[in-house]
């Protein structure tokens, strides 16, 4: 946003004010996201900047709170690193175990979503669709309604069936979760979808199967793959369906973090926030990739 | 001849290759790819009933019938075993506000009796517990003697604790042997039934759920007014940026979007807290002194903050998608016909984003409202919404019907606001990035 030529001296001086103001909005966003990672490498227990971090004296930090991650949990902590010991944090390591169970969970849920998500978003962008506003509606409302509610209506119901405590009411519950943002990132890719091409397949000689995976598949990919990663986030990042239907030995990393916030909280929590923000980090510019791609593949370009 | 020129129509009538009418042939198309569509999305709607429809269902019926009183299901053997059969007999035999006579005392000694004997009573004392708060051992230490009570009943009962003769009790346990009862949605309304079964408000400082909804909404709409008040200079900024600047400028929006939400509450109590980052930087510079430092969290205004910072992408997306395609020539018009750029931006500018921000404002607010992570953990008492409330329901006093009531009349109000962002933006623009 360019300073027009015949701006007075008073909007001059709102201009740069409204920058600076925006400069703050953009530090409020992102400073608290980015503040945890020096601190996780703080050598002491605070969750402050400590005379000697602010030194940049190299005493002052340490990479104890990642260790921590490692032996936390563990049989034998003290004893030497050798293979044994790795093995020893593989089995037993609490944030290890949590960090297996949320990829398991998170794997299976995502294919779940992805898999029922994208073939439904194929019949929802159909035009001869019948109620389609209506079942658009049923399917977008699991992001909507509050989590709380979905994880009560869970608990009474998987109580009644007996899928209380299991991996698989709680991959069934994820992928609800994550159904939405699958939809959301399919429909939106097959908008300004070109029928002309599925048309063109049929008349080469192509049976409807052939025509998806060689024709629409490859096109909508980007899409599929982004609100796969969305799905994956929403399961990795759910704690409250956890806390209400799982066992208690099923720790997730959400779950690990949200017991050790209300506990005691320790920088290892800021170690494992800074993984993830690194995370999240990665899948951030995998999506901006997809999209771009996605845009090139479609044809759309940006502006 | 005579036939063509009696029915002409006939005649025209267009038919495909292996003469059937096209009009029909096309119904069927239509309707064999209608079929199509549906059965494409047949499975994900299947699966979203049973993982989700059907367990809100039975919240819903959770909320109006509670069968602890009257019904207790065998732990090994799985089966229905009856409860307070004489009792609710007795119940049907007399109308409401009948004094209880030896008859009731007799049937509630009986069932007290049966109740031990199959090990449901803690379930029994909990569920009238609810009603009248005290009762719980009372069930216990009765039924614990029940088996060899002798009559009369009345003064046997009465022997063990009077306050088997508190009319409030009856009451409680009549309404508890109905199988369908708007009770818990009372109770969650702040009202509850005297002796005579009238519904009344509840003392003054036993009323906290309307105090909570009332709360939930102001926070939340002052949350709102927050995001917005952020959020529109950033999304304005980013929508008259070339798209290049734009772009890399967005990251700063979609990092937190996509960052765990975990993550980013941890963040603001290390910000926050009275040792933190935050008020170490002020005692550092002196604005402040060390020993009054500021409590910004475990209370409302962490929720509000941190609250405000999660849902903030919330607002800027939408906005920013209005925002974006607005041609800027309408502003350089405005203001070559002599309105000042605050004129040209009030009367020409902001009508035009009056979409977006009803799309933030209505996704902030939706969000906002049913929170439950952020509050419990950096809300410390005074900044718990509705949803901690219904939580602690559902693991702490294991009031679940009340839980599930709560639960329903928030679920009532989301549902409302869903279908008038429906109505307004349309579920199909929701946009993620």
């Amino acid at each position: 946003m360019a300073l027009q030529s015949y701006a007075s001296p008073l909007e001059k001086i709102w201009h740069y004010t409204y920058l600076v103001i925006c400069a703050l909005i953009f530090l409020f966003l992102i400073a608290p996201i980015l503040i945890v990672i020096p601190l996780s490498f703080n050598a002491e227990p605070y969750f402050t900047f400590t005379e000697k971090m602010l030194a940049l004296d190299p005493t002052g930090y340490s990479t104890r709170w990642y260790d921590m991650l490692l032996t936390f949990g563990m049989t034998n902590p003290d004893a030497p690193r050798d293979s044994s010991w790795w093995a020893d944090t593989w089995a037993n390591a609490a944030w290890i175990n949590a960090a297996k169970n949320s990829v398991i969970i998170g794997f299976f849920s995502t294919i779940l979503a992805t898999v029922l998500g994208t073939v439904a978003a194929l019949g929802l962008s159909r035009p001869e669709m019948p109620f389609r506003r209506s079942i658009m509606a049923i399917l977008i409302s699991p992001m909507i309604v509050p989590i709380i509610i979905t994880a009560t209506g869970l608990f009474f119901f998987y109580s009644a069936t007996g899928l209380a405590n299991t991996y698989l009411g709680i991959v069934m519950a994820h992928a609800t979760l994550g159904i939405p943002f699958v939809i959301i990132t399919v429909t939106a890719t097959l908008v300004g979808f070109d029928h002309s091409l599925t048309r063109a397949s049929a008349s080469l000689g192509a049976d409807p199967t052939t025509t998806f995976f060689k024709i629409t598949m490859p096109l909508i990919l980007p899409g599929v793959i982004s609100g796969a990663l969305f799905a994956f986030v929403t399961s990795f990042d759910e704690v409250v369906v956890v806390l209400f239907v799982a066992a208690h030995d099923q720790q997730t990393i959400p779950r690990q973090m949200w017991n050790g916030i209300r506990e005691q909280i320790s920088p290892a929590i800021l170690s494992v926030a800074t993984i993830l923000v690194i995370v999240s980090i990665a899948l951030l510019t995998t999506v901006e990739l997809l999209r771009r791609r996605s845009e090139k593949l479609r044809g759309v370009s940006p502006g | 001849m005579s036939d063509a020129v009696s029915d002409p129509s006939r005649s025209e009538t267009l038919t495909t290759a292996d003469g059937k009418p096209l009009k029909a042939a096309l119904a069927r198309a239509q309707a064999r790819n209608r079929r199509r569509a549906f059965y494409l999305v047949l499975p994900l709607l299947l699966f979203v009933v049973v993982t989700f429809l059907i367990p809100i269902g039975q919240m819903l019926s959770m909320s109006v019938n509670n069968p602890a009183f009257y019904s207790w299901k065998d732990r090994d053997t799985g089966e229905k075993v009856p409860l307070m059969v004489d009792l609710r007999a007795w119940f049907d035999e007399n109308p409401v506000g009948t004094e209880p006579d030896e008859a009731a005392y007799a049937a509630l000694a009986a069932g007290l009796a049966h109740a031990r004997e199959t090990k449901s009573i803690g379930q029994i004392g909990t569920r009238i517990n609810y009603e009248v708060s005290g009762t719980r051992s009372m069930f216990t230490k009765s039924a614990r003697r029940a088996e060899k009570l002798e009559p009369p009943f009345k003064e046997a009962l009465l022997d063990i604790d009077e306050d088997w003769a508190d009319p409030r009790l009856w009451s409680a346990m009549r309404n508890a042997s109905k199988s369908f009862t708007v009770d818990f949605y009372l109770a969650a309304l702040d009202y509850t039934r005297d002796a005579d079964g009238n519904v009344v408000k509840v003392e003054e400082e036993r009323a906290v759920y309307i105090l909570l909804f009332k709360r939930t909404l102001v926070l939340s709409a002052f949350i709102t007014l927050l995001t917005l008040v952020l959020g529109f200079p950033i999304a304005h900024l980013l929508a008259t940026l070339p798209l290049r600047h734009s772009n890399l400028l967005m990251i700063f929006v979609l990092l937190p979007f996509w960052t765990s939400l975990l993550v980013r509450t941890t963040s603001w109590i290390v910000l926050l807290q009275s040792q933190g980052v935050i008020n170490d930087v002020w005692v550092a510079t002196g604005l402040i002194g060390d020993e009054n430092r500021l409590q910004m969290i475990y209370n409302q205004t962490g929720t509000v903050i941190a609250m405000t910072h999660i849902l903030l992408p919330f607002m800027v997306l939408p906005l920013y998608s209005v925002m974006r395609p607005i041609d800027p020539s309408y502003v350089r018009a405005a203001r070559s016909l002599g309105a000042t750029s605050w004129t040209a931006f009030r009367r020409v500018y902001l009508p035009q984003t009056v979409p977006g921000i009803g799309a933030g404002g209505l996704l902030v607010f939706i969000l906002a409202v049913g929170y439950y992570i952020t509050p419990a953990l950096v809300g410390g008492s005074s900044g718990q919404l509705i949803s901690n409330l219904i939580a602690f329901h559902m693991q702490k006093s294991l009031n679940w019907s009340l839980a599930a009531a709560l639960a329903s009349l928030l679920l009532a109000g989301v549902l409302l606001l869903y279908w008038l962002y429906d109505r307004l933006v349309g579920i199909d623009n929701l946009k993620l990035g």
